[in-house]
């Protein structure tokens, strides 16, 4: 499975909570942030927590966001962020990123 | 969806004529994903581990390799997960990993039940010992 977004893609995490073992935090959910790097393939944690052994591989992400844009009485610098790793069955292209494939 | 006061709600339609309000719905965050909640300071001082938990860690390790996987991480994880909120808050770190170890490893047919409660009846027949190795 090639992976669908580039580095510098802007992409924004879906922001769903079904019950289930997810990988993806909370406060991070809904959130835009920008593609740092491509992790790589693995396969999918959400599925191995029920035992399928033989879940698919998918593209696994490390995406950049702006502390200010997930916390709104954050106070530190602008330029602050933090990195999360995400799968990419969490992200959905922005607006801003239409030549996504 | 959400209710006059905010509240988030799932309908569900289902077969039946009428929807159906779940009067508890799913939680949005699940009882263990701390993340951005209020939290005081973080102590940063090493822990002193106790023999017991040393040997679940260890455990887990064989437990894990990938050549005779007995369980995953992510089954870890999701047992831990599955703890109700007040055993989540009240068991040690390592408690929470030896319950989810033992859950994933019975789901997997590794051990079954009667075969833990063998060896429990067993271990309450020994004499009172420190559990450290002899």
């Amino acid at each position: 499975m090639s992976p669908r977004f580039e580095v510098g893609a802007s992409v924004r995490v879906r922001n769903v909570s079904p019950p289930g073992h997810l990988r993806t935090p909370f406060y991070i959910r809904g959130c835009q942030g920008v593609v740092e790097r491509i992790c790589g393939p693995y396969r999918n944690p959400e599925e191995l927590a029920y035992g399928n052994r033989q879940a698919d591989r998918v593209p696994l992400y490390r995406v950049r966001f702006a502390q200010h844009h997930i916390w709104p009485d954050y106070y530190g610098p602008e330029q602050d962020t933090v990195d999360v790793e995400l799968y990419e069955f969490w992200l959905e292209p922005t607006s801003e990123n239409a030549h996504a494939a | 969806m959400r209710d006059e006061l905010g509240r988030p709600f799932t309908v569900l339609t289902l077969s039946l004529a009428q929807p159906c309000l779940m009067s508890e719905p799913f939680p949005e965050r699940s009882h263990h994903d701390l993340g951005g909640l209020p939290a005081g300071p973080i102590p940063q001082g090493e822990h002193d581990y106790a023999l017991w938990e040393k040997r679940v860690d260890a455990l887990m390790v064989l437990l894990t390799k990938p050549d005779q996987e007995l369980m995953t991480v992510d089954q870890l994880r999701k047992g831990i997960e599955s703890l109700p909120p007040d055993a989540y808050d009240r068991m040690s770190y390592y408690e929470r990993w030896i319950y989810s170890i033992t859950q994933a490893l019975q789901h997997n047919g590794v051990i079954t039940t009667t075969e833990l409660g063998q060896k429990l009846e067993e271990l309450q027949r020994r004499p009172a010992s420190s559990g450290e190795p002899t």
